[in-house]
């Protein structure tokens, strides 16, 4: 069955892509989704029944190379059924939603084939993507890895008419590139160190790990900690943390499906899959772990503050999105990798429908993704707007806290609500230190999150149309295609949380992972979580309700009030607008060195330096040299055959005489 | 048959003559005969070459359907492949039928061009076989000679200055390659290759004018050899005939430059260097692993800027053979595997590159990156294709080219972790390269008057593509077939190669004690 699931969108990836000549557009793109919902069937069908044991399934033979021996395999345990469930689903719903929103699109012109391509991409995205998750050693998730990389590159460049796709796709491989290269030197450690990259190995040599060293460049590092912080530097290219993070914002190019299943649900959460999934390490890399804190609350903070200027409403959730997260890297950072986990998925829920509902409103405006252009938009479009209403509770974070009302153990609110809060709750446990600054980046990070969710909303749906009449006059809701997906996901986003909280954080949940996730003995942080003081359980559910009124504020009551602030502080505007300018630090860095030193090099090392000296030496042959060839077309050739043969005669000879080689 | 490598190697010299003695005429059924003639040939080629595959026999370390003959003056005519040679003779069967078939356009001096790639086939093969020092030697430099006749008499404007750098580079490779060999027949007083590989070549420092020479005669030799080998690679400084060459050479003799060419001095340093002369490997292998980083990191800087598409690749040849010299070496086992898999698996990726340069050369006579742009609108199968390749080029996972760039830099982390990390960011250039050019010549809407009427990828074409593609992904899922048949060979290579050395290590541990 896990085969099936594997292998189904790969299967529609080939029918879709180059069968659609033979089956027709129609049926080809039909297949790649039936496949996709069979595929999210079965996953399900796995993760209800998963009885807690963890399953190895070879398929074929992959490297084998002296001792480095990998398979092609499936590893099915707890971490593995989240996953497939998570990218099944969500992307069977894309698919679907994607008869709607690629349907007549603009860019492409009458009578071409832009369908069956869109899908044959989504479905081999899901396909490297299950592989990933599936994976049951490092060399496969590698594959994965960055064969998602490649299906994401192939869809944000999409649109490849439009110059900025194209840039925007380079770089996303690019600079994902860099966070692999840290991945791929943890691979090459965690071999020399263990003598496999196999799973079941690499978990059971952590203790061993741990109280190793390895010599790396001039280093001499403890293993656990180099190998855990090289991995985790190919998750942050992936999961688009800071310093790692410029492609994200830019993947917006792509069509807004692509966004909301790759970009949003999937991909961008392997990294925070990858921690869980090496935890047996991570939990041996305490020095490494303190860093992933770090960085995914600052991530955390970072990310949601550029969010709170952004225009682009795309671009408004691409923040959201790398802000939430940090939220998940700050759970695993102290050793809560079950947070991490449910925060993952819960957030696969809302953030796709938040993005499924924007490009609703970006197709009932004509294109427009300009929130500036948008207004008075939620009686055009009801269903979409409440769904996004529902994605704003969910992200934002509203439901009672828990310190009042209960339903048993499981606290009462949207998805988001409970598996954020037992993320804050948990870096409130781990103490003092790291802990305690990712609290209170994340309470802040969490008001902010508020204020930009609902300047959304209130911007989109509310006040007065702006912009171009026209666009607004047109304005209509969606199909149903597109329509359902939506509700499908607005379901999950109310209820997946409360449903799954006592497996994933609650007191079920070191049965629920099982062997998937390892704890360290004195790792006691998700126990903690559950009874820290009420202030600070209480303290994200204020920052989200101040965040609200906030933006209630400045966007419903005083509209004028943003200019005013943006002119009053607008060193603070600027950097955040320009997203603390990133970009052009990297450009003026990374970019304009590296193609000046490629230009220098050449002309330079090549031109002057290396032929410069060879001519130099050759300065008294070229001139004879050339009027030679000048005279005989190709003498030189002869001259080179006669300077061999002359050898190898002369060589025959005196070996001849001097009686033969035996 | 036990002169199946014998008959392998000459079919294409026989079919060479025979065009040369029979066929009369440039008119077109003589061009088109003498096509068909070179694919018939090429491909029967192929065929034989499989049942040498077959039958090799890959648990058996050593060299197999050996064949010995006396030839000219004393020397023997000896040929024999073994794991590490058996798939370079069949990279070069197997490209060649699409190397003609890729020529299918020209028309100037076709009987000529056909017999050049003929001989140049048999040389190739023999190069990859060759048993006897000598033998390697002679067919070893002849065949620069029908390489230098593609380029000077089917190449482009600036022909002649690209085959003249071409020959100053070799030529004195090739002076003190013959001199190194002269030295190895006085000291062994053989020049058979399976004898020389046991024997031990004597190591101890000499003087020479007042300079100490560490590992003395084995240094001189390995150096002798280096300066042929390294310029065939090439590895940096001496690469910078190579993209001149390319520019020059029709497609198909780019082709086989950086498909098969390239490949002897790999192949040299795992036939000679490492096993025949340890210690100075073992003295120098730092020495190469950071020529092999100067060539990945310098010349992907240098790809990134260039404005002609045959040039960037191949700079970006020199930096996948960089890995190549890394590889072998950190001599050790991953290190070994995955040089030779990178070497096999550049073959097919090269050659599909310059293929694919050669489609729209073909078509708009400009390698010009600035002349292109948005060819996806009007060559989508075309802009697929090229795809593959590119990604194949920069090592995608599910590509031969990942696995030989992964194992290759695997086995060189065990052998210094400053290579390795250095190295690995030739996985970041390569990207921006790649994505670069490919960005800039297929994506973007299509503007330029002169493609508004260029056409897609014939079938022809395509099924020149077909094998390639199949290969590069088949390698990428199942590097089995592969790292079975070197394996052994390889282990064989890497034991003897550490057994001389603690041989020698002994050696100077008694020489200490005495």
């Amino acid at each position: 069955m896990e085969t099936i699931i594997l292998f189904a969108p790969l299967l529609g990836a080939i029918i879709s892509g180059f069968g659609y000549k033979l089956v027709g557009e129609r049926l080809a793109i039909t297949t790649a989704t039936a496949l996709l919902f069979l595929a999210a069937a079965l996953s399900w069908v796995v993760f209800l029944g998963f009885d807690g044991t963890t399953q190895q399934i070879p398929i074929m033979r992959w490297i084998e190379s002296g001792s480095l021996s990998t398979d092609w395999a499936i590893r099915l345990d707890r971490l593995t059924t989240i996953m497939l469930v998570v990218v099944t689903t969500v992307s069977s719903l894309v698919h679907l939603y994607s008869f709607g929103y690629m349907k007549d699109d603009p860019q492409f012109g009458e009578g071409e084939s832009y369908m069956p391509r869109f899908f044959a991409y989504l479905s081999f995205f899901t396909f490297a993507m299950l592989m990933l998750v599936t994976s049951d050693n490092l060399l496969q998730m590698y594959f994965g890895w960055e064969g998602v990389g490649v299906a994401s590159y192939l869809l944000i460049g999409f649109y490849y008419r439009k110059p900025s796709a194209g840039a925007a796709a380079m770089k996303a491989f690019i600079v994902n590139r860099v966070g692999d290269f840290g991945f791929a030197l943890g691979i090459f450690a965690t071999y020399y160190m263990v003598d496999s990259i196999n799973f079941s190995d690499v978990f059971a040599a952590g203790p061993k790990l741990a109280e190793s060293s390895i010599h790396f460049l001039w280093m001499d590092l403890n293993a656990a900690e180099a190998i855990a912080f090289l991995l985790f530097i190919g998750a942050m290219g992936k999961s688009a943390q800071l310093f790692l993070h410029t492609w994200l914002p830019d993947a917006m190019e792509g069509p807004t499906p692509v966004s909301a299943l790759i970009h949003a649900a999937t991909m961008v959460t392997a990294g925070v899959f990858l921690v869980s999934r090496m935890s047996p390490l991570f939990e041996h890399a305490p020095g490494t772990l303190a860093f992933v804190t770090v960085i995914g609350a600052v991530t955390a903070f970072v990310a949601a503050s550029i969010g709170l200027v952004q225009n682009d409403i795309k671009r408004v959730i691409a923040y959201s999105t790398m802000s939430q997260l940090g939220y998940m890297f700050a759970a695993a950072g102290v050793g809560v990798y079950q947070a991490a986990m449910f925060h993952l998925f819960t957030h696969a829920f809302f953030k796709a429908m938040l993005f499924l509902g924007a490009g609703s409103v970006i197709t009932a405006m004509h294109h427009e993704q300009d929130m500036r252009n948008y207004g008075a938009l939620r009686r055009k479009i009801p269903v979409t707007f409440w769904a996004m209403i529902i994605g704003t509770l969910a992200i934002t974070g509203v439901g009672i806290p828990a310190s009042l009302i209960k339903l048993g153990d499981t606290p009462i609110g949207f998805a988001g609500f409970v598996s954020k809060d037992s993320i804050i709750e948990s870096t409130f446990a781990a103490g003092a230190g790291v802990g305690h600054f990712a609290f209170v980046l994340l309470v802040l990070a969490a008001a902010m999150t508020a204020f930009y969710s609902w300047r959304l909303i209130f911007m989109t749906f509310y006040g007065t149309p702006k912009g171009d009449r026209h666009a607004h006059e047109h304005a209509h809701e969606s199909p149903m295609v597109m329509l359902i997906p939506l509700i499908v996901l607005a379901v999950g986003s109310v209820f997946a949380g409360m449903i799954w909280f006592g497996d994933f954080v609650g007191e079920k949940a070191h049965e629920f992972f099982g062997s998937a996730i390892f704890t360290g003995p004195e790792n006691e942080v998700l126990h903690l979580s559950h009874s820290i003081p009420e202030w600070a359980a209480l303290s994200p559910f204020v920052a989200m309700v101040v965040g609200f009124l906030l933006a209630w504020q400045f966007y419903i009551r005083k509209p004028q009030a943003p200019a005013v602030l943006a002119r009053h502080l607008a060193p603070l505007y600027q950097l955040l607008l320009n997203k603390y300018y990133f970009d052009e630090i990297y450009d003026f860095v990374f970019v304009r060195t590296a193609k000046w030193l490629g230009r220098f090099l050449w002309k330079k090392g090549d031109g002057a330096v290396i032929d410069g000296t060879i001519n130099g030496v050759a300065l008294g042959l070229v001139p004879r040299v050339t009027r030679f060839v000048q005279r005989i077309q190709s003498g030189y050739v002869y001259h080179y055959a006669l300077a061999t043969v002359v050898g190898v005669v002369a060589l025959v000879t005196w070996v001849s005489i001097s009686g033969g080689t035996h | 048959m036990d002169n199946l490598l014998s008959i392998v190697t000459f079919i294409p010299l026989i079919a060479a003559v025979i065009l040369a003695l029979f066929l009369r005429g440039e008119d077109e059924a003589a061009q088109l005969a003498a096509k068909r003639v070179a694919l018939a040939t090429t491909v029967a080629t192929f065929l034989i070459s499989i049942v040498i595959y077959v039958q090799f026999d890959p648990s058996n370390p050593g060299f197999q359907m050996v064949e010995e003959h006396k030839w000219i003056g004393g020397f023997n005519y000896k040929l024999g492949v073994d794991g590490i040679s058996i798939l370079f003779v069949l990279l070069t069967t197997f490209l060649m039928p699409l190397v003609i078939g890729a020529s299918w356009n020209v028309n100037t001096r076709v009987k000529e061009y056909m017999i050049a790639f003929l001989v140049l086939e048999t040389l190739m093969i023999a190069v990859f076989s060759a048993l006897d020092l000598v033998l390697f030697y002679v067919v070893f430099e002849a065949g620069l000679i029908p390489m230098f006749l593609i380029i000077g008499i089917w190449g482009g404007k600036e022909r002649i200055y690209a085959s003249f750098k071409f020959f100053l580079y070799t030529l004195l490779g090739s002076v003190l390659m013959l001199v190194a060999i002269i030295a190895m027949y006085l000291e062994a007083g053989t020049t058979d290759i399976p004898t020389l590989l046991t024997h031990s070549f004597p190591s101890t420092t000499i003087t020479i004018l007042g300079w100490h020479i560490k590992g003395g005669m084995q240094t001189l030799l390995f150096l002798a050899f280096l300066a042929s080998f390294a310029v065939k690679l090439p590895m940096w400084p001496v690469h910078t005939w190579l993209p001149d060459a390319h520019v020059q050479a029709p497609t198909a003799g780019s082709v086989v430059l950086a498909a098969i060419l390239l490949k002897m001095g790999g192949y040299g340093f795992l036939r000679f260097s490492l096993p025949m002369f340890p210690d100075a490997s073992a003295l120098l292998a730092p020495f190469m692993m950071w020529l092999g980083v100067i060539a990945v990191i310098y010349t992907s800087l240098v790809a990134l800027m260039q404005e002609d598409m045959k040039k960037l690749i191949a700079y970006s040849s020199v930096a996948h053979m960089g890995l190549v010299t890394m590889g072998v070496f950190a001599a050790t086992r991953q290190g070994v595997d995955g040089a030779i898999f990178q070497m096999i698996s550049h073959g097919f990726i090269s050659g599909a590159l310059f293929l694919c340069v050669g489609v729209v050369y073909d078509r708009m006579h400009t390698r010009e990156i600035a002349a292109y742009g948005g060819l996806v609108n009007r060559m989508p199968a075309y802009a697929l294709i090229f795809m593959l390749f590119t990604l194949a080029n920069v090592g995608l996972p599910g590509t031969s080219g990942f696995v030989g760039e992964f194992v290759t830099l695997v086995g060189v982390f065990e052998a210094n972790s400053w290579v390795a990390f250095f190295a690995a960011t030739g996985m970041i250039l390569s990207a921006a390269y790649a994505l670069w050019l490919y960005r800039r010549v297929i994506f973007g809407a299509l503007i330029k008057e002169s493609l508004k009427t260029i056409t897609d990828m014939t079938a022809r074409e395509k099924w020149i593509f077909a094998p390639l593609v199949v290969m590069t992904i088949l390698l990428g899922v199942y590097p089995a077939l592969v790292f079975d048949i070197i394996g052994p060979s390889v282990e064989a290579l890497l034991e003897g190669y550490k057994t001389a050395l603690a041989g020698t290590a002994q050696a100077a541990l008694q020489l200490a004690i005495n």
